[in-house]
């Protein structure tokens, strides 16, 4: 099953929005939390109460700093996980099969019984999407919540991944990237989104909406403070007129 | 191609259990997956008017906080020294005797003895019952170090502040300001709110020395000097002043801007406000130019009001106001340097507050009727709106600083309209409507009223005859008259010194007062462990509850263990702080989804046990017989007032909600409804709620106060005054002379600026160093969170460019951090988005080797640590023979953020870990299991 | 990248036992009964045992058949299948020499061509690699394949292939030290193009998403100091390359001049398989800040 598919009927994916991302980690431990117990192996955790705490994530934020060339530096959380790639090098590699592109939705999955733990589709993802569970040995990444976005247990509201439900500042959109016409395709187009590497030649599914221009310096409103009076002491009467007026 | 099959629809749980997350004290509604009776999932419920659905980091980590091997598994007594962590399991009836042994003849002789602290907890409305029926004074909760500084300028300035009190009108607002936020309890809310004003592209600022969180999503950033807000804040009020740039309808209809104050120098009333024979406040009436009630129909309050009697001219304090914040002190050139903001940057600033309020404003059509019986057509919207939390009140000029920003609100006239600040139900109250601190002993009986309260002049002291505090924190005395919330902070160094009064029995409840949340923690732990001649402990007795193998447990005698949160029965009463939000009145339950596997109890069912033994009014029926079987049964039938109970929802026969009997189904009612109650606020009762009949008769009804109670906001504070001019010199209780110039300079009762640089060395330790909430932890409680840990494991002490180069420092580099009173050893780590004076660290990650049952060796105990070790409970000596709380001078809040240091490179400590390293407790819990493969239903 | 030691075994170990083959097949040594069942053995005991070690850092060796199925789109599975091909082919070979005392030219051939696949397939595994720019090169191929004849040539006793051979490698090593430092630079993938930061400005890591290393750290995330590199370099092309080919030019041959030169080229090629994986960086570590 290594072989990509020539197209997808759709391109689900996420959309995460940089300007509104406050890097809380809600949607890393939700992922967590629905993975543990839904698709394929728990994701286990390595001294869970010792030295070097290591466990298994299919999500995970990163803080980084922009110094811009003028002005303050800036922050930036980043959550990252799996961007579906279109031409997704971490399915070509895989000498089981057991990493594929789903036909359907282009969802990129690890069919966990075929998997030998070999870790080389996490060699080949550029983006550390891809995390091998230390206690099953099978590869673990992120599933777009494959059993809940179509899950006909869950309320029609709750077929979204976790993490989108969860994300308190609503910085994480999901959609169908392939459809131009989706709300996330016009959040991107609307918003500029891009893509990680392009020069990996991947092809990500999911779009990164860059953050708004910070700290500008707009200087237009200065009229609006125009003293009143010229003199502290002139205030009053300039008061007593505006109220006379109210 | 021939893809796998996989299961689309797999059965997500057995069932879902609706109930409330403990996480944090943001209290979101969640929902409890259940496999095989166990917890499997946890997620938002999106129903809930807290969270809508949305759950952060540490609520969806509930499932592992809920099962951490760090629970407590039964009571416990000491068996070994103070602070070694040696303990034996006993029986619930063997701890209840131990604490009836020792509690009994305290309340039979000097209930006083007993001082009762409650941590973060949101069952203060029935442990300060408890508290009141021992008769002891000697109640609080954890406020005091908190945030009381916000809490009190919002109450005594406008009825409310944030939080649970108020929130930005997130759906309208065109501009948000947050001052000093990292997290905050309105955690979940504040970035649902962050993201709509996000996704509407509108703007938000950051004020805060560091970048991070909102800060960093921030459109602005203004890396502000710490603890300058108060005059940044009052050079915007300058510039509008200034420009004319105010609400004059506004401040003339709704605040006090209008009232007269007394110019009299000679007289008793000097700087009192003016009213007529029936008490009510005069302003001067514009139609007539004559003194007038404030609240008189057709009355048009004149801002400019003064009257001339007998030689005196007593002005409107709009009068004055205009008189103090036009002074070019507050000028922007004046204040650039201090605040670290150019002068230019705080003018652009001023215009667009000016613009947005002024020039943007929104109408919300709508019909309503005023207090002075007034109708109006529509709710007129200043969508400029604020937010606020500790990082202007833990400071201490905190509580004149959070009264400026509450002055600027009102002064854009924004409070309370479409797109501005807005209140939750209860809220707004007017600080009247408050109680007053009791403190009146009994040996025997019960106290005569609530501990903590709103004192509105000298008369309010918690003051024993002598003149002598008559509580163990020394709240509401002259030292921090308006302590609102008490001051726990102190209670531990007061107990060991014996100042006021030595006490006997020490009792806490889910605070980790010998670590995170105590100030000179090293120093705290010896109080807790130190002995008299005889050699027995200072402290004599030592209970305390938690759930949790915390570091205090390691510092009692007796340990009441807790359950965990989806074990137990809990209410989020109106009574205490609700779960409102600004359009809906709501309130909540905590049940048993699972129950306890282990020899734990409920800590207010453990109370109401405890109560009935000692035959505490209140919990005992007239017969002697226990009152409450557990806490659940209280919440169900204990009555307030008449028809008020701990919860408003499904009262009487089920349908009555705000008043009504009590309904032995309500808790099942709410089981079947998610886990709350939630009810709209009318939607002519939506905005202007202090002054709006709509909603006052609304609140009425559902029990908020009993007769409306329309007030004015309070841009001068006439309490404070009286406490000004007692210190003057006038009344009967008078303040101990080293008191008076301080009471006088520093309660204003207009907002007023005053720096903390001398008082804290800061010629010697000119950098500042803070703490902040890391979102994804809950102060001392995430580490034991297998989850959570793997994020937040150690904290290293953020730099800033300019010191980083200074000291040469590179990645993995140790520096030493001295303060006045400390010394600590720990890694730095290099931050460009930070004020340039300004370091900091993750608050409450450093633990004490041996708890939370982590190993030894676990990074929060060797590369992890407290900036606690710096900061004292007092101030550094003066010279004077005094030494000064390092508390507002008005409140007692706690100035955690003012503590001041010099930073250098060290070499990197022998052991590789951060110093001081405290030796371990012995973990009455082992340690954690080493790997987890968590999955129900494999 | 974090260099397991199964993994260098099993590239270093596998190269020099199909190195050792594709000579067989070619005829050299010709040898023929015990003599031959020996250097048979060694082959396969290096070649399999190689292979044997690259199971150990599986997570689930028990389901290794499986790596054999998807040989169209997979070089490690390709690898696998030639593997298996070559050591089918080269013990019917080997049956025919040892036993019957007869070479069938062809299958021998057949086998060497398939050994010598099975190094380039052996070397694509981590020449396909995108991410990791030192090892996506034509260098890599060429070491490999440079490696395992070289190998071969010199434990089947080829004495000028080898000696041409070790200097050969010894260049082609420095080469692509050479070419390889600066392979990251030139993909162009940096931090600003990770994170998609760089219209902004200047990008550097904050604070990592996790407060102790994970997965990936532990894998892709292997960060070696310079001199630490440059010193190993130079030992490992003193062995790898110079040493065995000075014994075998300035000394009079015998087997034990011929056991220190294998020796000492293996411990070289230990030293500079190490160095492959631990100086190979993911772009991965840009996440990290590292780089
Ligand atoms: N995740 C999480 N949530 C929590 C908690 C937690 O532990 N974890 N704790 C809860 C509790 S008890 C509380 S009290 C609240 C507190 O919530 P916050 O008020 O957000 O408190 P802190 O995290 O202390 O953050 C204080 C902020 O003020 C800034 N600051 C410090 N000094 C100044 C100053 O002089 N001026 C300005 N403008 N800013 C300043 C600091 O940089 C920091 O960003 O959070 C609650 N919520
Ligand atoms: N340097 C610095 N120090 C600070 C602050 C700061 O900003 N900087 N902030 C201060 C502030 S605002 C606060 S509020 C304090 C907070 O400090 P603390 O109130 O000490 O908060 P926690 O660390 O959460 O500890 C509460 C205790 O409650 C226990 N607990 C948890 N759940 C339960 C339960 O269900 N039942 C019971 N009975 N116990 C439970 C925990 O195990 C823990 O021992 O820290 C203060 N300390
Ligand atoms: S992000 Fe990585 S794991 Fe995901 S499809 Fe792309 S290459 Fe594969
Ligand atoms: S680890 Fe599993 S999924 Fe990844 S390449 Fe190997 S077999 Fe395929
Ligand atoms: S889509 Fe699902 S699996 Fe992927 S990151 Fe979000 S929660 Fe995790
Ligand atoms: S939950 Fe949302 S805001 Fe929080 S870190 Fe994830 S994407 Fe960012
Ligand atoms: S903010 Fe988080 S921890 Fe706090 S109550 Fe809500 S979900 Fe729980
Ligand atoms: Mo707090």
């Amino acid at each position: 099953m290594t072989q990509l598919p020539a197209q997808t009927d759709k391109k689900l994916g996420l959309v995460i929005d940089l300007d509104t991302c406050v890097g809380c980690h809600a949607c890393v431990v939700s992922c967590k939390g629905w993975n543990t117990e839904n698709y394929g192996a728990a994701l286990s955790d390595q001294n869970a109460y010792g030295k070097d705490p290591s466990g298994t994530f299919l999500n995970r934020v990163h803080s980084y700093e922009v110094q811009p060339d003028q002005g303050a530096a800036q922050t930036i959380h980043f959550p990252k996980s799996c961007l579906h790639c279109e031409d997704a090098p971490c399915v070509t590699v895989c000498p089981t099969g057991a990493s594929y592109k789903r036909v359907e939705d282009g969802i990129v999955l690890v069919n966990e019984s075929d998997c030998i733990g070999c870790g080389l589709c996490a060699w080949a993802c550029p983006y550390g999407a891809r995390e091998l569970d230390q206690a099953e040995g099978v590869m673990k990444k992120c599933t777009l919540c494959v059993d809940r976005i179509y899950n006909e247990n869950l309320p029609k509201e709750d077929r979204q991944p976790a993490c989108v439900r969860t994300c308190p500042a609503g910085a994480r959109h999901f959609g169908d990237l392939g459809d131009e016409n989706s709300d996330v395709s016009i959040l991107v187009k609307t918003r500029g989104g891009f893509d990680l590497m392009p020069e990996q030649g991947t092809k990500p599914v999911n779009k990164y909406l860059p953050p708004r221009p910070k700290d500008e310096q707009i200087d237009i409103l200065a009229p609006l403070l125009e003293p009143v009076a010229a003199e502290p002491t002139g205030f009053l009467g300039w008061l007593d007129k505006t109220l006379e007026k109210l | 191609m021939n893809q796998p099959v996989i299961d689309l629809s797999p059965k997500v749980s057995d069932e879902v259990r609706k109930t409330t997350c403990y996480m944090c004290a943001c209290r979101c509604g969640i929902n409890v997956h259940m496999k095989e009776g166990k917890v499997a999932y946890i997620e938002g419920n999106k129903d809930h008017p807290v969270n809508q659905g949305v759950l952060c980091a540490k609520g969806s980590a509930g499932i592992m906080q809920h099962n951490a091997p760090s629970r407590l598994k039964a009571p416990m007594k000491r068996v070994g020294p103070r602070g070694s962590g040696e303990f034996e399991e006993i029986t619930w009836e063997e701890a209840y005797d131990i604490a009836v042994g020792i509690l009994e003849p305290v309340r039979r002789d000097n209930p006083e003895k007993l001082a009762f602290f409650t941590g973060r907890d949101q069952s203060q409305s029935f442990t300060s019952l408890w508290a009141q029926g021992f008769g002891t004074p000697n109640y609080a909760a954890h406020g005091g170090f908190c945030s009381v500084n916000m809490a009190a300028a919002g109450i005594y300035t406008m009825g409310g502040a944030f939080w649970e009190f108020g929130q930005p009108d997130w759906d309208r607002t065109k501009m948000v300001m947050i001052f000093g936020v990292a997290e905050d309890h309105d955690s979940n809310p504040i970035k649902m709110g962050l993201g709509k004003v996000k996704a509407r592209g509108a703007k938000v600022y950051g004020v805060n020395p560091i970048r991070s969180g909102y800060n960093a999503v921030a459109d602005e950033w203004v890396g502000i000097t710490p603890g300058t807000d108060g005059l940044f804040i009052l050079s915007l009020v300058h510039e509008l002043f200034k420009a004319g740039k105010l609400d004059l309808h506004y401040l003339a209809q709704w605040t006090n801007a209008p009232v007269l104050v007394n110019g009299d120098e000679k007289s008793e009333d000097f700087g009192l406000l003016m009213r007529d024979k029936d008490n009510k406040l005069l302003v001067i009436d514009r139609a007539t130019s004559k003194p007038a009630a404030f609240d008189k129909k057709g009355v048009k309050p004149d801002l400019a009001g003064s009257q001339r009697v007998k030689g005196v001219t007593h002005r409107s304090v709009f009068q004055h106001m205009a008189e103090k914040y036009l002074d070019p002190q507050y000028a922007p050139e004046a204040v650039a340097a201090k605040t670290g903001i150019s002068a230019e940057r705080i003018k652009r600033i001023a215009a667009e507050l000016a613009d947005v309020a002024f020039n943007q404003a929104i109408e919300v059509k709508q019909s309503w009727t005023d207090f002075r019986g007034e109708t109006h057509d529509k709710f007129v919207g200043r969508p400029v709106s604020f937010h606020a939390m500790r990082g202007i009140s833990a400071h201490a000029n905190g509580f004149q600083t959070c009264r400026a920003l509450h002055m600027l609100q009102i002064i854009l006239g924004t409070v309370e309209t479409p797109g501005g600040m807005r209140f939750k139900p209860p809220y707004p109250k007017p600080p009247e409507a408050h109680p007053k601190p009791h403190c009146k002993v009994t040996p025997g009986q019960a106290l005569d009223g609530p501990h903590l309260g709103f004192t509105h002049g000298p008369d309010d002291l918690a003051l024993k005859e002598d003149g002598s505090p008559a509580r163990i924190d020394k709240a509401f005395t002259w030292e921090n008259p308006m302590s609102s919330h008490g001051m726990m902070h102190m209670v531990i160094s007061n107990a060991h010194a014996g100042v006021p009064y030595k006490i006997d029995t020490l009792f806490m409840y889910m605070a980790n007062m010998s670590w995170n949340s105590s100030m000179n923690t090293r120093g705290v732990i010896d109080m807790l462990t130190d002995k008299d001649e005889n050699g027995d402990y200072v402290i004599p007795n030592i209970i305390y509850s938690d759930a949790y193998s915390s570091e205090m447990v390691s510092y009692a005698d007796l340990i009441l263990p807790d359950t965990t949160y989806l074990e137990r029965h809990d209410c989020i009463s109106l009574l205490d702080r609700p779960i409102c939000e600004a359009d809906a009145v709501a309130d909540a339950i905590r049940w048993p989804v699972v129950e306890p596997d282990r020899d734990v109890k409920g800590f207010q069912s453990a109370l109401c046990d405890l109560g009935a033994r000692l035959g505490l009014p209140g919990f005992v029926n007239e017969d002697g017989s226990q009152k409450y079987q557990d806490y659940a049964n209280y919440i169900t039938n204990h009555i307030r007032r008449p028809g008020v109970g701990p919860l408003a929802g499904f009262r009487g026969n089920g349908d009555e909600h705000g008043r009504g009997e009590s309904n032995p189904a309500q808790l099942d009612r709410y089981i079947e409804n998610g886990g709350f109650w939630m009810e709209h606020v009318p939607e002519d009762a939506a905005f202007f709620k202090p002054w709006n009949m709509n909603y006052q008769d609304w609140a009425v009804k559902k029990s908020f106060f009993d007769k409306p109670m329309p007030y004015l906001f309070n841009l001068y504070v006439e309490p404070m005054r009286k406490f000004q001019l007692a210190a003057e010199g006038h009344g009967t209780r008078q303040p101990p002379d080293h008191l008076r110039e301080r009471i006088k300079a520093t309660m204003d009762p207009l907002p007023i600026w005053y720096a903390n640089e001398d008082e804290n060395k800061a010629d010697e330790f000119p950098v500042t160093a803070l703490t902040q909430r890391p979102m994804a932890m809950y102060h001392s409680w995430g580490s034991q969170n297998a989850w959570l840990r793997q994020i937040h494991g150690h904290n290293p002490l953020y730099v800033p460019t300019k010191i980083w180069e200074e000291n040469n420092f590179s990645e993995g580099d140790w520096a030493k951090v001295t303060s006045p009173h400390g010394e600590i050893t720990v890694p730095v780590a290099h931050q460009a988005a930070l004020n340039e004076n300004t370091i900091w660290t993750w608050n409450a990650i450093g633990k004490r080797k041996g708890a939370w049952a982590l190993e030894e060796d676990a990074p929060e105990t060797t590369k992890g640590f407290l900036l606690n070790h710096l900061i004292h409970e007092l101030l550094p000596p003066k010279g004077d023979g005094l030494r000064w709380s390092n508390s507002d001078p008005i409140t007692g809040q706690a100035a955690w953020f003012d503590l001041k240091v010099r930073v250098a490179r060290a070499d990197a400590p022998a052991d590789m870990q951060t110093q001081p390293n405290i030796p371990a407790q012995t973990s009455p819990v082992g340690t954690g299991p080493k790997n987890l493969t968590w999955k129900l239903n494999k | 990248m974090h260099p397991a030691p199964s993994i260098i075994f099993f590239t270093v170990f596998s190269g020099l036992g199909f190195g050792m083959l594709a000579f067989m097949g070619l005829g050299k040594p010709d040898v023929s009964g015990f003599t031959a069942f020996i250097f048979f053995f060694i082959a396969y005991a290096l070649a399999v045992g190689g292979l044997i070690s690259s199971t150990f850092h599986l997570g689930n060796p028990q389901r290794a058949l499986k790596a054999f199925s998807q040989w169209k789109t997979s070089w490690l599975s390709r690898e696998g299948c030639l593997a298996v091909a070559t050591l089918l082919v080269m013990g019917l070979y080997a049956i025919g020499i040892i036993f019957f005392n007869t070479r069938i030219g062809l299958l021998g051939l057949l086998g060497a061509i398939l050994a010598f696949c099975t190094v380039i397939g052996t070397s694509m595994i981590y020449g396909q690699i995108k991410t990791v720019p030192r090892w996506h090169h034509w260098t890599t191929p060429l070491i490999y394949i440079g490696y395992a004849m070289t190998g071969g040539a010199l434990m089947t006793g080829q004495l000028r292939i080898a000696t041409a051979g070790l200097v050969t490698i010894g260049a082609l090593q420095v080469v692509a030290w050479i070419i390889g430092d600066k392979r990251f630079a030139e993909e162009g993938s940096t931090i600003e193009t990770a994170t998609g930061l760089g219209t902004i400005g200047k990008v550097r890591m904050f604070e990592a998403p996790h407060s102790s290393k994970n997965y990936l750290m532990k894998e892709m995330v292997h960060v070696i100091g310079r001199k630490h590199a440059r010193n190993l370099r130079i030992i490992g092309v003193l062995l790898v390359s110079l040493i065995p080919w000075a014994l075998l030019m300035f000394f009079p041959f015998n087997h034990f001049m011929a056991l220190l030169a294998v020796l000492a080229h293996v411990a070289g090629a230990l030293t500079t398989r190490w160095l492959f994986f631990a100086e190979a960086e993911h772009t991965v570590g840009l996440y990290y800040g590292q780089r």
